[in-house]
């Protein structure tokens, strides 16, 4: 039962225990893999309400409305320097910052492995 | 700058309320809530939080005031006095479980020592109709908004003062529970109640602006447009349960009224005024 789970674990359990906690459906550490996705591809799901929206809380050039609760996904290269930090980050963001409300779409499976490269090779190119 | 302030005060508010270990009351913690949202909308007067995102959205205000010239709940309240007046198939009515009238919102949610549990008004509502023979309602939609709304319309005023008794440690403790669920990351997003109507209260997710947690709980049951109906608050919840999805909590289960509990106790001090109109 997942959502008990979380319900059990307060605020104030630290990140580290929350990100080892054994639920059937997460996957704390990024598998190895090659990031050779398609930008477009993942430039439709970040625009896609049902798969990445990251347009939801992000500035994205070209996007229509974007929520303004995370940093605009703009000058990506100079801020983290390779494609696997993007790639660890939107697996994961509160390894970075535990306080992050991002949610763990590589972690919590939420995109495909193929979705996931798509979309870390597009935001990649911003 | 201004975004480390707020983050700071962010994670204050939830390391002080979230940790049991700084053993704050809650008094203190309902003080620590309700200046973290005056701190963050210092443009807001107080009253103004109890209508949501529309105290912090010119545009939306606009239009919420129209709308507010023909209420959308206007229906619900004359039914919800029509079922008032109408007595049960037993020749009772509800101004035998109430006496004191439909006009009793603010003695809700209350912790019943014998019971020992939250009771919150939509309960009471059935265990009245159970006792009388009637079948209890639904607790998300339909005809318990009705009445809701009848009975949020006369209580319009009252000042909210949930009481957590001394003599009663489990009072504490469904307190406790209620704020952990608040506070608790859940569901594939991993989102908490938190994530949303704190830290980010006021920014954008898409064109929506999230609305503080502060003044939640003044304003149900609600006409949402996107219901094309009234709902409860649990019908909120359950809602917002499955947009971060989660699996929700059972409508009047434990989880949702102790929720209930300690999201009414930190808008102490508003005033009622339901029932609301929603985009």
């Amino acid at each position: 039962m997942p959502t008990r789970r979380c319900s059990a674990g307060a605020r104030a359990v630290s990140a580290a225990a929350l990100l080892t906690l054994a639920t059937p459906f997460a996957r704390a550490d990024m598998p190895q893999m090659e990031l050779n996705g398609n930008a477009e591809a993942g430039r439709e799901i970040a625009m896609d309400r049902s798969k990445g929206n990251c347009i939801a809380c992000h500035l994205i050039v070209g996007g229509e409305s974007p929520g303004a609760i995370g940093p605009a996904l703009i000058a990506i290269q100079p801020r983290f320097h390779t494609k696997e930090a993007v790639a660890k980050q939107v697996w994961d963001a509160t390894v970075r910052n535990p306080e992050a409300v991002m949610p763990p779409f590589g972690k919590h499976e939420i995109l495909t492995e193929q979705e996931f490269k798509d979309v870390v090779e597009f935001v990649w190119s911003l | 700058m201004r975004n480390t302030i707020a983050m700071l005060a962010a994670a204050g508010v939830v390391a002080t309320l979230a940790t049991p270990l700084l053993a704050a009351t809650p008094a203190e913690e309902k003080d620590t809530f309700q200046t973290y949202f005056k701190a963050r909308f210092p443009d807001v007067p107080f009253q103004e939080f109890a209508n949501g995102s529309y105290a912090i959205d010119p545009i939306g205000r606009e239009n919420w005031e129209a709308i507010e010239e023909f209420p959308p709940y206007e229906t619900a309240i004359d039914n919800g006095h029509e079922m008032w007046d109408t007595p049960f198939a037993n020749g009772k009515t509800y101004k035998d479980c109430f006496p004191d009238g439909p006009g009793i919102e603010s003695r809700y949610p209350h912790w019943d020592k014998e019971r020992g549990m939250v009771v919150t008004l939509p309960l009471a509502i059935n265990e009245c109709r159970e006792a009388n023979g009637e079948k209890p309602l639904k607790y998300l939609k339909g005809p318990i908004g009705d009445l809701l709304a009848y009975m949020a319309f006369e209580s319009r005023g009252q000042v909210i003062d949930v009481q957590i008794p001394d003599d009663d440690p489990r009072a504490m403790e469904a307190y406790e529970k209620g704020k952990q669920v608040w506070f608790a990351r859940r569901g594939q997003f991993n989102f908490s109640c938190a994530s949303c109507h704190a830290a980010n209260s006021g920014t954008t997710l898409r064109t929506e602006i999230l609305s503080p947690a502060l003044g939640h709980a003044t304003h149900f049951p609600v006409y949402r447009s996107k219901w094309g109906e009234m709902g409860t608050l649990h019908r909120r919840f359950t809602g917002c349960f499955k947009q971060v999805r989660a699996k929700p909590y059972k409508p009047q289960g434990e989880e949702y009224r102790d929720l209930e509990y300690f999201l009414t106790y930190m808008s102490n001090g508003l005033e009622l005024n339901g029932p609301g109109a929603r985009k």
